[in-house]
């Protein structure tokens, strides 16, 4: 109802609008043809306003920066190669927001100091190679600059090497799910297809039934790793093509049904040392004084209240997959060793989950 | 040039020349001046129903889940009680990209102006074949007929996104809208690139042969080269993404196995085997990335040409404008790969993409400097079209630059299909060619129609709009770099994300404003149409040479001889004469010199 009210507003609010040019137009019949053309008023009126807009894309972008700048997500990175890309993003930030500001204050002032005037003769000015070298030049070398960094950020993070001895996890994405398989004592992953899969005997991943390697893997619904210890996910999907998005840790990867993609990186600060970062604290705070805010709406209408937040890493899907894809997410949990090692113990290994006939 | 020898073959036609009946004049037209008016008025009706659809899920993602009466009228049983269904939702984004893209930003665009312009300002009678020509507009809108029939099939219109993805796009058990809705989408896509393509061919033949006496390449105004090389673009591109829908087709309707392998779906392995979808990525951006240039391109082109006019100065380094063109061009074609960092394709290759693409911002920096540059020492006229122009470069610089963001495959991977994304294409092609395309309807309104728009009208359009377009996307910068993920029909199931919920209804505010005020700009354009204020023959004292026709529009565009050029186009407030513009045909002084450009 809300957007029903403020779309009449703003009907009438156009109406009025209309109503006044067409007097304003009525008033100026008579004029000499070529009246649609600006006059030096128009050019003055609009000058004007172009500095106005000059400053409302500063406040905008003030505004913007202050109120939502700081998301814990640009700066508090979970895992390692998070502040090396945290570091190029905030360099490419600035750049961007240097040239941003110069060059509309250039184009909107030139715009107001340059307004049409009776009397006022342009210059005749076609070219100037030297100019032109210069804002090719300094493209060139501030581009090469972000290149390379940018390509050796890239390398370290898709370098996945085996000598770290990454713990091997599989993601498996189907719609509109997540399941992870840990590859057991050998940290080797059985072999998998899913024309394997068998629905009656409980082997939803299509593990080969046969394979050595499968028979010590691990199925769960929920992702754990253990804090500062490498991790290479191997992805999988059954069905479309899904993304295994972790914004936490600054990683992501399409799972694409008919092969195998991969993504690793070290998890650097656990879950529980997370929800007592100070920015967290304040983020989460905020974010349940919304949710009492909109659970009192809910209760009035006679529904439950929602619950309230705790952080935790989540795995979102990132790539459109159909109907549910905005509920298609796994809760990650970064935790110590040993932690990490007791949990792992209470899970059922492939071979005893399996359904005996 | 061989240009010259056509004219008396023309001339000679024009003199036993049919009078035009009704249908022969306004709906099998082969004149490119009617073509393009048809041209524009199908794209502004497709972008009415595209941004009605914007305006529609951003109201979603604002209010989720909430009964909205909009949705009850508009949606029918896709929004029981007034609440959006989530299938509709990704229909709707997908078919306002769809429209956006390519009905009103490809065919609305380069269609209204390549056929306004390029004849008019090359002094051509008309296009090299005007009975191709008005295939080309004719199978455009069968294709448009075919994706809004789309929208009214059983299971719904096609809801894989706009570049959609197999299989999600293959197969109907994964998506409703995968069925009868997507096999429209094939079709209709399929043909309107038959229309491009035919359309773009004659564009480059008639810019190459039929260009007036004296109108060298480097004489030709920035419209024209723009047009010409999006063009080209458009003919090496296009056929890649035939190729890919037709492949699709292939898939989904006779068992083939291109893009598909390995598929288990609600109980069943499906007989697909050795086919990728990573394939289609490929083909599919071998066109999806020229594309965007070949949006924005022609409307480059137009800006150049109505900044140069307005600020009564030659447009700065024609020279280097044409090189950054040129090299945006070929520049376009290799940096496909950058939409696909995370796809899962070698790393290696997207160390490639990131150098290619990171190149890009040379040409598209000298670009911008050099419109900076235009309009510094000028004598600027701020008439509607010059606002939208200056308009046009604001938003190409704010996002453009987030490009290098983007374009950074290291930091890509965290803001990768996240609202950082769509804020960037939005202003950098979305925002920027509807201004370049607004910019070049109230330019050429005149030449189209005869009459003027009216220039108060044309003010409270430009300013709303822009500052909706910034409300709008601006903000989404920020929750894109907060992690939140386009295409998510609510983001409810994400307490993560409450505290943004606040921004997009802001946007939503602003994207809802922005889209009432269109109604300004609809009116002005139709009620001008019939009641305009009478245009003269060159309402803006512009230099090119469709300022030289009549003002009502004749068959062979100008009642004798054609023009013969002998000057470049941007001839304004050149010293030692007392006008402050010299259209390009008329002869130099004893003793000028002709700049050399």
């Amino acid at each position: 109802m809300t957007a029903l009210f403020i779309i009449l507003v703003l009907v009438f609010i156009l109406i009025a609008i209309w109503q006044m040019v067409k007097i304003f137009d009525l008033a100026q019949a008579g004029l000499p043809e070529n009246d649609q053309v600006a006059t030096e008023k128009d050019n003055t009126i609009n000058a004007y306003l172009m500095m106005g807009f000059l400053a409302f894309i500063y406040i905008i972008t003030i505004v913007c920066i202050v109120k939502w700048g700081d998301l814990p997500l640009l700066s508090n990175s979970a895992s390692a190669h998070g502040p090396e890309v945290d570091n190029l993003m905030i360099i490419s930030l600035v750049l961007i927001f240097v040239v941003q500001t110069i060059t509309q204050f250039l184009l909107h002032y030139f715009a107001f100091k340059y307004k049409g005037q009776k009397g006022r003769k342009a210059l005749f000015f076609a070219d100037n190679n030297t100019l032109e070298a210069i804002w090719t030049i300094i493209p060139v070398i501030t581009l090469a600059g972000l290149i390379i960094y940018g390509l050796f950020t890239w390398t370290s993070i898709m370098n996945v090497s085996e000598d770290d001895d990454p713990i091997v996890v599989e993601l498996y994405a189907q719609q509109f799910n997540w399941k992870a398989r840990y590859s057991g004592a050998d940290n080797t992953l059985g072999k998998a297809n899913v024309r394997l899969i068998d629905i009656d005997k409980a082997n939803i991943l299509g593990l080969d039934e046969s394979d050595p390697n499968a028979q010590d893997d691990i199925i769960t619904s929920e992702l754990h790793l253990p804090v500062g210890k490498p991790v290479l996910f191997k992805m999988r999907s059954q069905d479309v093509l899904h993304s295994a998005y972790m914004p936490h840790f600054r990683a992501q990867m399409n799972c694409v049904p008919g092969m195998v993609t991969q993504f690793g990186f070290t998890p650097t600060i656990t879950t529980a040392e997370m929800r007592q970062n100070p920015d967290m604290i304040d983020k989460v705070k905020h974010i349940n004084e919304i949710r009492v805010e909109n659970s009192k709406d809910l209760v009035a209408k006679g529904e439950d209240a929602l619950d309230a937040y705790e952080f935790d890493y989540l795995l979102l899907c990132n790539k459109i997959c159909g109907k549910s894809h905005y509920n298609m997410q796994m809760k990650i949990i970064v935790e110590t060793q040993e932690e990490y090692d007791a949990w792992i113990k209470e899970q059922k290994i492939f071979k005893n989950s399996l359904v005996k006939n | 040039m061989s240009a010259h020898a056509d004219t008396h073959v023309h001339d000679d036609d024009h003199g036993h020349h049919h009078e035009p009946t009704f249908i022969t004049k306004y709906i099998f037209s082969t004149d490119h001046k009617m073509i393009s008016k048809q041209y524009l008025i199908t794209g502004v009706f497709m972008g009415i129903i595209g941004i009605l659809m914007s305006i529609m899920f951003r109201m979603q993602i604002a209010w989720p889940e909430e009964p909205n009466v909009l949705f009850e009228a508009l949606l029918g049983k896709w929004a029981p009680d007034g609440v959006m269904d989530a299938d509709i939702y990704l229909a709707l984004v997908t078919i306002h990209g769809t429209i956006m893209v390519f009905f009103v930003l490809t065919a609305g665009l380069s269609g209204t102006f390549s056929n306004l312009l390029i004849p008019l300002q090359i002094g051509a009678r008309d296009m090299a074949s005007g009975f191709l020509n008005m295939v080309s507009y004719w199978l455009f809108f069968v294709s448009c007929i075919i994706m809004i029939f789309s929208l009214f099939v059983e299971a719904g219109p096609a809801a894989a996104g706009w570049t959609i993805y197999p299989p999600l796009s293959a197969l109907p058990m994964a998506s409703s809208g995968s069925g009868m809705g997507m096999t429209l989408w094939l079709v209709s896509m399929a043909i309107f690139i038959a229309s491009q393509l035919i359309g773009g061919l004659n564009y480059v033949v008639t810019v190459l042969n039929l260009r007036t006496k004296g109108m060298s390449m480097t004489r030709l105004p920035l419209t024209i080269w723009a047009f010409f090389v999006t063009a080209i673009i458009g003919l090496v591109s296009f056929p890649v993404l035939l190729s890919a829908a037709l492949l699709l087709i292939m898939d989904r309707s006779f068992g083939t196995s291109f893009f598909l392998s390995d598929i288990f779906i609600q109980g069943e392995v499906l007989h697909y085997q050795g086919g990728s979808p990573v394939l289609f990525e490929h083909l599919f951006w071998f066109l999806g990335h020229p594309e965007v240039y070949i949006v924005i391109l022609p409307a480059m082109g137009l800006v150049s040409e109505i900044m140069a006019a307005n600020s009564r100065k030659p447009i700065f380094g024609y020279r280097a404008m044409i090189a950054s063109i040129l090299a945006i061009a070929f520049l376009s074609t290799i940096v496909w790969g950058h939409h696909m960092f995370v796809s899962g394709m070698n790393p290696f290759l997207g160390s490639v993409f990131t150098f290619t693409t990171l190149l890009i911002a040379i040409p598209s920096a000298v670009k911008a400097f050099n419109w900076i540059t235009t309009i510094w020492k000028g004598n600027i006229q701020m008439n509607t079209a010059m606002l939208f122009s200056i308009g046009f470069v604001s938003t190409f610089i704010t996002g453009g630059l987030t490009g290098i963001i983007l374009g950074d495959s290291a930091l890509d991977i965290n803001v990768h299909d996240t609202y950082f994304v769509i804020a960037h294409f939005h202003l950098v092609m979305g925002i920027s060619a509807l201004y370049g395309m607004f910019a070049g309807v109230y330019h050429w309104y005149p030449k189209m129609f005869g009459r003027m728009m009216n220039k108060n009208l044309g003010y409270i359009h430009f300013w709303v709009t822009a500052v909706c377009a910034y409300g709008v996307f601006f903000p989404m910068h920020f929750i894109g770099m907060a992690g939140l993920p386009r295409r998510y029909y609510t983001n409810s199931n994400f307490p993560l994300f409450d505290d943004l919920a606040d921004v997009n209804k802001v946007i939503t505010i602003f994207a809802i404003v922005g889209g009432i005020f269109q109604i300004v700009f609809l009116y002005n354009f139709f009620i001008s149409i019939f009641y305009g204020k009478k245009a003269t023959a060159n309402p803006w004292r512009s230099t090119t040479l469709e300022w030289t026709t009549p003002v009502e529009h004749i068959h062979g565009n100008w009642p004798g001889e054609l023009p013969v050029v002998y000057r470049w186009a941007y001839d304004y407030s050149k010293p030692g004469h007392d006008v402050d513009f010299v259209p390009q045909n008329i002869p130099l002084k004893e003793g000028e010199e002709e700049l050399q450009h």
